[in-house]
This record gives structure tokens, sequence and C-alpha cells, in this order.
């Protein structure tokens, strides 16, 4: 098959004077596990209904397998959705809930919970078929969610911040088991979040999304270490930003003015523009290892133990306005107080486009 | 003084529930009256009274048309108090508050004005005095209630169920059907037995729209007029019997509701 599966066109929406989406474009291959990572109000849960089929957007078009499926019900698209709530039937059983689907497709009763069986085994939930889902735990019924979902075979996969409700350590095991299941059934998914790490850990495309827009869109690796604006630097994993201007251009490298001192980092831009850098936390070090660039030094304002490391905050000194997000190994001892002198390999500094 | 006052309030307590059931005692107690006047000294207990109800075609009829009457006119009104409530609560309505307000507007309008309104109204028309009549007016007093109490029980909760439903692929009948009613069974149940509670007891409008036929209460009223006998203690005490029970019913289904 040619060309992506899902493609969105120019999708505009607005709740009353609030835009929700603004000129959204985006492509989903066949068997990719797409996650859209915003923050709340940036339009990712307001792209899923539309793509769902719950809401109609004002402008812009969704194809599906290029079928045009703008104006389509959801009963009538090839996608399934996993609710937030898990939306699971309260008065029928489990493998009734998974079976609705069929049920709904006239599947024949032996044939469907012989399917269903099936199903329910393939999320770890082989013996559940005739409890009620209120008899269940938070992980069990978001497993029923998905298998209910899974079972119609959909050629796209909604999931509406499916690990939202759940414990952090259940979550950070249904990320793996999902992760696992995409594999093994081959479908695509696009799943909702906030979570960055949850994002990361699950997408092969990642889409940050903000105010309505596609800020970024990659591979989590190539979004998160080098992230193409300001926004996703530091929605995406933390960033120390600095804002400077280009000041002069050497041999494929230029030399930024920044508010704390001059750097020189490898990259194409013209003098006199004013651009941002951004640096992660865990390019910061507290000693010189060259070829690296000094940031000056700043005074620790706070530490927090995170276990296999340390977060610092450390405050320029010589502009007190820029504040160092910092990570150092634990077994380092630093304290509120301490003045360090803080370097950065150049090759780690990213110049932010937006 | 601690024990004065607990006693007081005590004493306060069982005034209060003689004061309210006291009149209800008093006429079950003689309609098991053995002799012919339901007044002391009582002579009983004896079951004769009842007997003579049971075997009185007059009674039995009017009691089976009541059974009918509330069992029909609940039904509608529930139906039709379901969808209203479906429709409010899943649509944007223009005007939705001032509907909503309309709707439920006949239960703070008195019984003698709506029966008056449908008999003027059926005159009018045409229509002939009947217990369909009566069942008409039934369903206009009872649609507000339940409507307003599947209204209050339709939360937003919901509103995921039925789209989950159509996302795999369920007409909207069905959706309605397979999901909205069981997931709202114990309200529209509840609905349904204090229906039936309201229409089982209910005179005035019974009175009005109906003539040769016509439902117990309004046969009571008939009796009463010759006077106070023993039957008409024993046909009161079934009435207040089955309301009792239909009461019941209504709180049980409501109890289990809200612990679960």
């Amino acid at each position: 098959m040619t060309g992506p599966l899902v493609e969105i066109r120019k999708m505009s929406h607005s709740f009353r004077r609030h835009k929700a989406l603004d000129e959204i474009a985006l492509n989903v291959e066949p068997g990719s596990y797409t996650v859209l990572l915003g923050p709340s109000g940036s339009g990712k849960t307001t792209l899923l209904s539309i793509l769902g089929g719950f809401l109609a957007p004002q402008e812009g078009k969704v194809f599906i397998n290029g079928n045009d499926c703008t104006a389509l019900a959801p009963a009538r698209r090839p996608t399934a959705t996993v609710f937030q709530d898990y939306a699971l039937f309260p008065h029928l059983c489990v493998g009734d809930n998974v079976g609705f689907g069929l049920r709904m497709r006239g599947v024949a009763r032996a044939k469907r919970h012989a399917k269903v069986r099936e199903t329910l085994a393939m999320v770890g939930l082989g013996d559940a078929f005739s409890k009620k889902p209120h008899q269940l735990s938070g992980g069990q019924r978001q497993r029923v969610a998905l298998a209910r979902a899974l079972v119609v075979e959909p050629a796209v996969l909604l999931l509406d911040e499916p690990l939202g409700a759940l414990d952090l350590k259940l979550r950070r095991q249904m990320q793996d088991e999902l992760k696992a299941l995409q594999k093994r059934v081959g479908t695509a998914f696009i799943h909702v979040t906030h979570d960055q790490e949850e994002a990361m850990a699950l997408a092969d495309h990642c889409v940050v999304m903000n105010e309505g827009r596609i800020e970024d869109q990659g591979p989590p690796e190539r979004v998160y270490s080098r992230p193409a604006s300001r926004f996703t630097a530091t929605f995406m994993g933390e960033s120390t930003l600095l804002t400077g201007k280009v000041q002069d251009l050497g041999m494929d490298e230029i030399r930024v003015d920044t508010e704390v001192g001059a750097v020189a980092i490898s990259a194409s831009g013209e003098p006199g523009f004013d651009i941002t850098l951004a640096i992660r936390p865990e390019h910061i070090m507290l000693a010189d290892q060259p070829p690296s660039v000094a940031l000056g030094d700043a005074k620790i304002v706070d530490v927090v133990f995170q276990g296999s490391f340390k977060r610092l905050l450390a405050v320029s000194i010589k502009n007190p306005a820029v504040t160092f997000i910092v990570k150092v190994p634990s077994n380092r001892s630093v304290g509120v107080g301490d003045t360090v002198e803080l370097f950065c390999p150049a090759a780690d500094m990213i110049l932010l486009s937006r | 003084m601690r024990v004065l006052g607990r006693l007081l309030v005590a004493g306060y307590g069982i005034a209060v529930y003689a004061f309210i059931f006291l009149p209800v005692f008093v006429l079950v107690l003689f309609s098991l009256q053995a002799t012919s006047f339901p007044i002391p000294p009582f002579t009983g207990p004896s079951l004769r009274w009842y007997e003579a109800v049971l075997g009185d075609t007059r009674l039995t009829s009017a009691l089976v048309n009541s059974v009918l009457v509330a069992l029909i006119s609940s039904a509608l009104a529930v139906a039709l108090g379901f969808l209203a409530a479906w429709g409010f609560a899943r649509h944007h309505l223009p005007r939705a508050a001032l509907l909503r307000g309309l709707i439920t507007l006949p239960l703070t309008v008195s019984y003698l004005i709506i029966g008056m309104g449908i008999l003027i109204l059926f005159n009018a028309a045409g229509v002939p005095k009947s217990l369909i009549a009566a069942g008409v007016g039934h369903v206009v007093i009872n649609l507000p209630l339940c409507f307003a109490i599947i209204y209050s029980q339709m939360g937003e909760n919901q509103v995921n169920l039925e789209r989950a439903a159509r996302d795999l692929g369920a007409p909207e009948w069905k959706v309605l059907f397979l999901i909205s009613v069981p997931v709202m069974w114990p309200a529209i149940f509840a609905s349904f037995f204090l229906s039936m509670t309201f229409s089982w007891d209910e005179f005035v409008i019974s009175f009005l729209l109906t003539r040769f036929d016509t439902t117990l209460p309004v046969e009571i009223w008939n009796l009463l007029r010759s006077g106070l006998n023993p039957r008409t203690n024993a046909i009161g005490s079934l009435v207040f019997g089955v309301s009792v029970v239909l009461a019941i019913l209504f709180e049980l289904i409501l109890l289990r509701r809200n612990r679960s």
C-alpha cells in the first residue's frame, strides 16, 4: 500500500472563540505508534475526537486508507477508541463488553465468543469472560477496554489518555504491555497523553502539540535531542534556554553572544539574528572537559535528590535572570549555596529554530 | 434532668408518628371488626369484611381497573419521561432550561386543575369519559415526575458509554435499548413504582374523567356516600397495603442504587 494510513489535511476547529486546532497537518503510517503529546488545552484530545468521528471539524479533512472519512459516523469508519474512563458497559460481563462490536456486526454467537476469548487471552485476561467490570481492578479494566476496541480489527486504534487513571507503577507496566501489544497486532495506534515519559517510551512517531498547533514531530529520539522549538525543548524533557544574538560567522560555526557570555557552536546563521539555545540538564557539567563551552559561575539554589541523579537549579552569577537546570550523579556532593562553574559540550547546545 | 429530657424527646417522637399513623392504624384495625359498625369497642379480629369486599364485583372490577390504569399509564409516563430526559441530557436544545421547566411544571399544578382542564378539553373534542381518559390524566401528572427522577440520574459518565457503543457500530436505537436503558434501569424502575403509587391513589382526576367503569378510589368514595361501614375500612386497608408495597419497592431500588 502506498501513502499514509491516516492523513489529516489543514484541519482547524474552534470552540467559541478558542482555537482548539489551527491548520493541523499530520500523516500516520501503517503499523506505527503515534503519540500526540501536549499540555491540556493543546488540542490533542480534540484531534483524537475528530479522528474517531465524535466531532466534525470546521475546516480540513481526514483521510483513512485514502478515503475521505471527515463526515463519516464513528460506527462507519475503520477506527476504534479506548476512552479515558474506559467506558465499559457496567451491566454487561467482560465477554459481552468485548463482544459488543462483533455483535453489532452480526457475528454469530459461537464465533463471537471464540474471538472474544482469543482477544481476552491476548491482553492477559483469559479467565475474566464472565466477570462484571466492577469486579476488576483499574489495570484489568484498561485491558478489557483495549480488547473491546481491538476485537473489531480497526485500521487505527485511538487511545485517549489510556493510562491516566492508573497509578505510576501500573502505568509504566501497562506502557510496556501496550507497546508489545501494538507490535504484535500491527494495528496503528494513536495515543494521546500529557506525560512526556510515556510519549518517549511508546512512540515511533511523536507529535508535540501546543495551542492547537503541531510544534514538532518525528521519532522521539530526534524530538528530544534536537527539538525544533522552545516549547518542545521545555515540554518534552527539561532544558535551560539561552537567548542571544548571532555575532559573526566562522568556518561552519557561529559565535553567539548569549546572556551568559559568548559561545561558539557549529551551525549556520546570519549575524544580528536573535536565536535561542537549549541545553538538556544532562549535558551541563560541573567540570571542564574540552572541547566544551564555559557557561560561567552559578550559585546553586535548589538540590533535589531523585535516586539515580540529583537535579540542581543554579542561578547564573553573571545574569541572575538565567537559571540552569543541571543533572549530576547522585554521589556528587553539592549543596544549596555552593558556587559552581558550568560547562557544556558545544555539540550538545541545541539551536532552536522557533 | 437528662432522663427527663430523653423522655420528652422520645414522647415527642412517638407523638409525631402517632399523629401520622394513628388514622391508618384505626382504619386497618376496624377493617377486622366482626360486627357491622367500625366503631369501638373492637369486636374482631374477623376477615368477614374482606370476604365481602372480594365478593363484591363492583369493587373487584374497580380494583382491576385501577391496576390496569396504574400499570399502563405508568409505563407510558416512564417511557415518555425517559425519552425526554435523554433528549435534554444528550442534545443542545434552544431554551433548554425553559423547556425543562415547562415539562416539570405539572408537578406544581393541582390535580383538580389538571383534571378540569382535561375534562373541558375532552368535552370540547368529543372524547367520552372513560378509563382511558383517566389514564391520560395520570400520564400528565406522572410524566414530569418520571422525567425529573430519570433526568437527575443521567450523568455525564453515560455519555462515553453511548459513544463507545456507537464507535463499536451500534445504530442509535440499539445504543438506546442495549446501553442507555439498562444503565438507567434503577432510575427507570424507581420512577415506574412511584408513578404506580400515585396513579393507584389518585382520586380527583379519575373522578372527573370516568363514568361507569371507574377506579378503586372513586368506587370507595361511592361507598362512603352511604356511610361508614367496615367494608370501606377493609378496601381502604387493601389500597393502603398496595401503596406500602409499591413505596417499599421504590425505596429498595433507590437504596440499592445508592449503595452500589
